[in-house]
């Protein structure tokens, strides 16, 4: 019945795994001396042998492995998909902007790696068990990576400040399963859901789902758990702030997506109010203190606060248009996020030298390339169309509206306007000529790699602001594998695709 | 008999558990975390998971707890001095947390009879066990591994001297 | 119901009571045996052959003044002796010394059978630790200090060796009952037992390494390497205080002796198999696989005794390498190995 071997579900975390080891053990016996560029280029190899790997999952035929751990689908495929590419170019900024020999470069892309493993785990794991020890191995490689710059003041501050309230979260996520292991007396995603819809409901399900909630909630930095974000982000460095603000997130999301339309679809009503409230929160508290921000990191941590919120609008939609448009505002959301931290990084440097906005004067003038690419990414931060953050935004809206969640729109339409205002006063500071006396902000010349990072996330910005039909295609495609579609089945084909990229 | 003994071990668990939070010597607290961890294990007992009472003391009270305490023994950290603490901690945290005790309190008191239930073979032996560790859960016991070399690996690169 | 208990009463009070005396006459056995090699005589004073040695010791330990030095932190400081030997009276409750004979529904010569008896050992000797870790800490003493470190470090690291040397064992028994594990062995006598029919050599060679250390025995006793640490992690305790260490130390070596007996020497049965014509009567029959067992305690006692009076103490870093760099691996390999083979016999 089951034909597809084991080992091919899983291949794309076997790739990392060995990629992560081998980068590990080559670092091990360099000299000290030596460039650790190569491992880098060895990681981006292999990740993006996972990527080549994921998107051959989409024509697996769906089934389960391992004992019904894992499940691969069109939904697990679409987000092995989406983090493969991102951790693809966040290893391309690492190698953009990181020193070449300093702070421990082959255990970063090792770290990468491994933690890339947990992520893309997440979105196929069909077991919570599985699911908690993916999302500690995304977590804890993040908590590290976030401390990588051990000798500035905010860097282990950043890590450790993360790393405890990260571990709290967890904890609360560890609640939950055991609640809901307590409940139903499984673990499986699948049993889980069957026990609950023959069983009536008690109100431990409840519950065990509003600690989950808290855990997932603190990993997309939703409001109100989202007091770590600015300060993490500060005191990380840039190539990790792009990782840790795309990757995982979009891991919990695939979560979050799982748990709440699969295991829980009779507690809607309660869930979905829930993440109202929190969608609701994230967009206005992200948004109103992006406003007061002088930092550009801390303004864009805020501002993907507010991003979490967009996409937690979707959940308002109780069908498999929610999850679709969810899933692609994912996408839209990681291609213009990455994108806006690949310049962060190489214009700011690994060390942060360029952190204000106010240092953002005119680097227009001193790298136009630079400043066109930042300000292509904050127009599609804002929502502008002919940009992926347009179609995100107006597919997300869409579904909350068709699903009644009128206000929620409301509230989102209008704090998109209150965005606009702090993504243009960055544009037009870094349009601003600077001024004849002071020191020119000192930017590094271009590399191949942030070359490669910036072609990749600008292109897949515009694919999916001009042509999202494919990815849309996808990402449908990917919610009818959650839950199957119950009006009219619409032209969902099983047939290889390969979406935009 | 069974009863007694959840009596005996959950209240000592407890109030270890508190003393650990209250205590001002970090080694009081280290040893007060050694008297949960092996409360917890009589506990697992008495439910008749074997196994996992003695995997508790073996790997937490015997060599995690070992590690805590040679922590502060190396450290040789004194006591504690005391602060007064964030005012958002007393006015959001206290009534959050006597909140969701007695949300979870009331649950457990009044739904006790809805919940699942999940059994080994009775009794289970080293094959019914072995048989959910390393089949049925393979991949999550395999995983494990990466999350635990992650640690290691984070632990080195954020704790070695740089050259 | 009330004649369990009190013949559950009785069998505890008599074990716990065998064991001490057992405790003082191991004392007395190395005195002897470690005083021959030497070309001495030991104790010959009180009572015949000095036979009496061990009572007179544990009166002195009695009558002398108990010091407790200023500036040690009290609660820990008395409460660590207590741990210590504690933790290595109750490791003896799992060990089974005969086959099972049940008199009145009472286990005559096992206090309780768990199933996972060998793991209740193992947490039992890990918990040991702390009486030897907090009575260092608490001493307030360099020397004590670093003798308890470098003791909790060495039974920490000795004690993965012997976790992972025991699973091979326990492959082949497929249980973890103590008494199961004697019963694997118990077919074709010595071709049966775990060391020899059962192909587990270096798991035995490891164990035994690895036991050495974690009783803190020559070569592996610098914990109390008196040329440099004075007495280790019991420098500061005197009177019955110090005795308590020191009892609870060759308590330890007996429980490992009784564990090494069961697990790799076939514990109560006869090396002879079936060849010996089993005797008659069933006081008899139960009494002379005891006999065995105490034989084979004995064996491992001497052993103990024969390597202190001849080994020189090992280095403190190369207890280390060889605690994790050779006896490590080679019990992983030796888990590799035994799990091949028992699956190809069994495919």
């Amino acid at each position: 019945m089951n034909q597809v071997p084991d080992i091919l579900r899983i291949l794309p975390e076997v790739i990392l795994t060995l990629a992560g080891v081998a980068v590990m053990m080559i670092e091990a016996v360099l000299h000290q001396n030596t460039s650790r560029r190569p491992l880098g280029w060895l990681a981006v190899g292999s990740v993006a042998a996972a990527f080549w790997a994921s998107m051959a999952q989409f024509q697996m035929a769906p089934g389960t492995g391992f004992h019904g751990v894992v499940q691969t689908d069109s939904f697990s495929a679409f987000f092995h998909v989406l983090i493969c590419g991102i951790v693809l170019v966040c290893c391309l900024i690492a190698l953009d902007c990181m020193p070449e020999r300093g702070e421990n470069m082959g255990e970063f892309f090792a770290l990468v790696l491994f933690g890339a493993v947990g992520m893309v785990l997440m979105s196929s794991a069909v077991e919570l068990l599985l699911v908690f020890i993916a999302l500690e191995i995304s977590s804890i490689s993040t908590y590290i990576l976030a401390g990588f710059r051990k000798h500035s003041v905010k860097g282990p501050e950043s890590s450790l400040k993360y790393f405890l309230l990260g571990s709290f979260a967890t904890a609360f996520f560890l609640y939950g399963v055991a609640l809901v292991f307590g409940a139903t007396g499984t673990t499986n995603i699948r049993e889980i859901a069957a026990t609950l819809a023959t069983t009536p409901m008690p109100a431990f399900p409840v519950i065990a789902l509003a600690m989950m909630l808290i855990g997932i909630g603190f990993k997309v930095s939703a409001a109100p758990f989202q007091v770590w974000t600015p300060d993490v982000y500060e005191g990380a460095p840039s190539p990790v702030v792009a990782l840790m603000s795309t990757a995982p997130k979009a891991a919990a999301f695939a979560v979050l997506l799982r748990l709440t339309y699969a295991v829980f679809p009779l507690l809607h009503v309660q869930w979905s109010s829930l993440l109202w409230l929190m969608a609701a929160l994230s967009m206005t508290v992200g948004n109103l203190a992006a406003l007061r921000q002088q930092n550009v990191k801390r303004m864009l941590a805020y501002s993907s606060i507010a991003h979490a919120g967009y996409l937690l609008v979707a959940f308002s939609a109780p069908s498999s248009e929610g999850i679709a448009a969810a899933s692609f505002y994912a996408v839209a959301y990681a291609a213009m996020n990455v994108g806006i931290f690949a310049v962060v990084s190489h214009v700011g440097g690994y060390d942060d030298h360029l952190n204000s906005i106010s240092d953002y004067r005119g680097v227009a003038y001193r790298s136009p390339l630079m400043g066109a690419v930042l300000a292509f990414f904050l127009i599609s931060l804002i929502g502008i169309p002919f940009t992926g953050g347009f179609f995100g935004k107006f597919y997300v809206f869409a579904a909350a509206l068709h699903a009644g969640a009128i206000w929620l729109a409301i509230i989102g339409l209008l704090n998109s306007g209150i965005a606009a205002y702090y993504y243009l006063r960055l544009l037009t500071t870094v349009y601003t000529r600077h001024a004849e006396d002071s020191a020119e902000p000192n930017i590094a010349p271009l590399s191949i790699p942030i070359v490669l990072a910036l072609l990749l996330t600008v292109g897949s910005t515009l694919v999916l602001g001009i042509m999202p039909g494919r990815v849309l295609y996808a990402a449908r495609w990917a919610a009818s594998s959650v839950v199957p579609p119950t009006a009219a089945p619409t032209e969902i084909v099983v047939a290889p695709l390969q979406p935009a990229r | 008999m069974q009863l007694v003994l959840f009596f005996i071990f959950g209240g000592l668990c407890a109030a270890a558990a508190l003393n650990l939070l209250l205590t001002r010597h970090p080694i009081n607290s280290a040893l007060s975390l050694i008297v949960v961890m092996t409360s917890l294990a009589v506990l697992y007992l008495t439910l008749g998971a074997e196994f996992l009472a003695a995997a508790q003391v073996i790997v937490y009270s015997g060599a995690i707890m070992v590690l805590f305490t040679f922590v502060i023994m190396l450290l040789n950290a004194g006591e504690e001095v005391r602060t007064r603490g964030s005012r958002a901690a007393y006015l959001v945290g206290v009534p959050g947390v006597a909140a969701l005790f007695s949300l979870l309190t009331f649950v457990f008191l009044s739904q006790g009879n809805h919940l699942g239930k999940s059994t080994l073979a009775n009794p289970a032996t080293l094959y019914d066990l072995s048989a959910v560790l390393f089949r049925d859960l393979l991949l999550p016991f395999e995983v494990t591994s990466v999350l635990i070399l992650i640690a290691i690996l984070g632990a080195v690169a954020l704790a070695r001297k740089e050259h | 119901m009330l004649t369990f208990l009190l013949l559950s009463l009785v069998k505890v009070i008599v074990v716990t009571v065998v064991l001490l005396l057992a405790v003082a006459y191991t004392v007395l056995l190395e005195r002897k045996l470690v005083a021959r090699i030497q070309n001495r005589w030991g104790p010959s004073r009180v009572g015949p052959f000095g036979l009496l040695q061990p009572l007179v010791d544990g009166a002195k330990s009695f009558l002398k003044e108990d010091i407790i030095p200023a500036g040690v932190y009290k609660p820990l400081y008395i409460l660590s002796p207590i741990i210590a030997l504690s933790c290595a009276l109750l490791s003896i409750a799992v060990v089974p010394f005969g086959p099972e004979r049940q008199f009145r529904g009472v286990d005559l010569f096992q206090i309780t059978d768990l199933n996972v008896g060998l793991l209740v050992i193992l947490g039992v000797t890990s918990v040991g630790i702390y009486g030897i870790a907090l009575s260092g800490w608490s001493s307030n003493d360099k020397y004590s200090l670093l003798g308890s470190l470098r003791a909790s470090a060495q039974i920490v690291s000795y004690e993965l060796a012997l976790g992972l040397s025991l699973v091979g064992v326990v492959l082949r028994a497929g249980s973890l009952s103590l008494r199961d594990i004697v019963n694997s062995q118990s077919a074709h006598g010595l071709f049966s037992w775990n060391v020899f029919g059962g192909f587990q050599f270096f798991a035995f060679f490891i164990y035994l390494m690895a036991a050495f250390a974690e009783t803190n025995r020559s070569p592996f006793d610098l914990p109390e390497a008196e040329s440099e640490l004075v007495g280790g992690y019991h420098t500061e305790y005197s009177s019955m205080k110090f005795a308590m260490f020191f009892m609870s130390e060759y308590a330890n070596m007996i429980t490992v002796s009784c564990v090494a007996t069961l697990l790799f020497l076939g514990g109560w049965t006869s090396p002879f198999g079936n060849l010996l014509p089993s005797l008659g009567g069933s006081i008899l029959a139960s009494f002379v696989p005891f006999c065995w067992f105490v034989l084979k305690v004995l064996f491992f006692l001497c052993l103990y005794v024969w390597v202190r009076g001849t080994l020189p103490r090992f280095r403190y870093d190369q207890l280390m390498a060889f605690g994790w760099k050779f006896l490590v691996p080679l019990a992983i390999a030796n888990i590799i190995g035994t799990s091949l083979w028992l699956a190809l016999r069994t495919s």
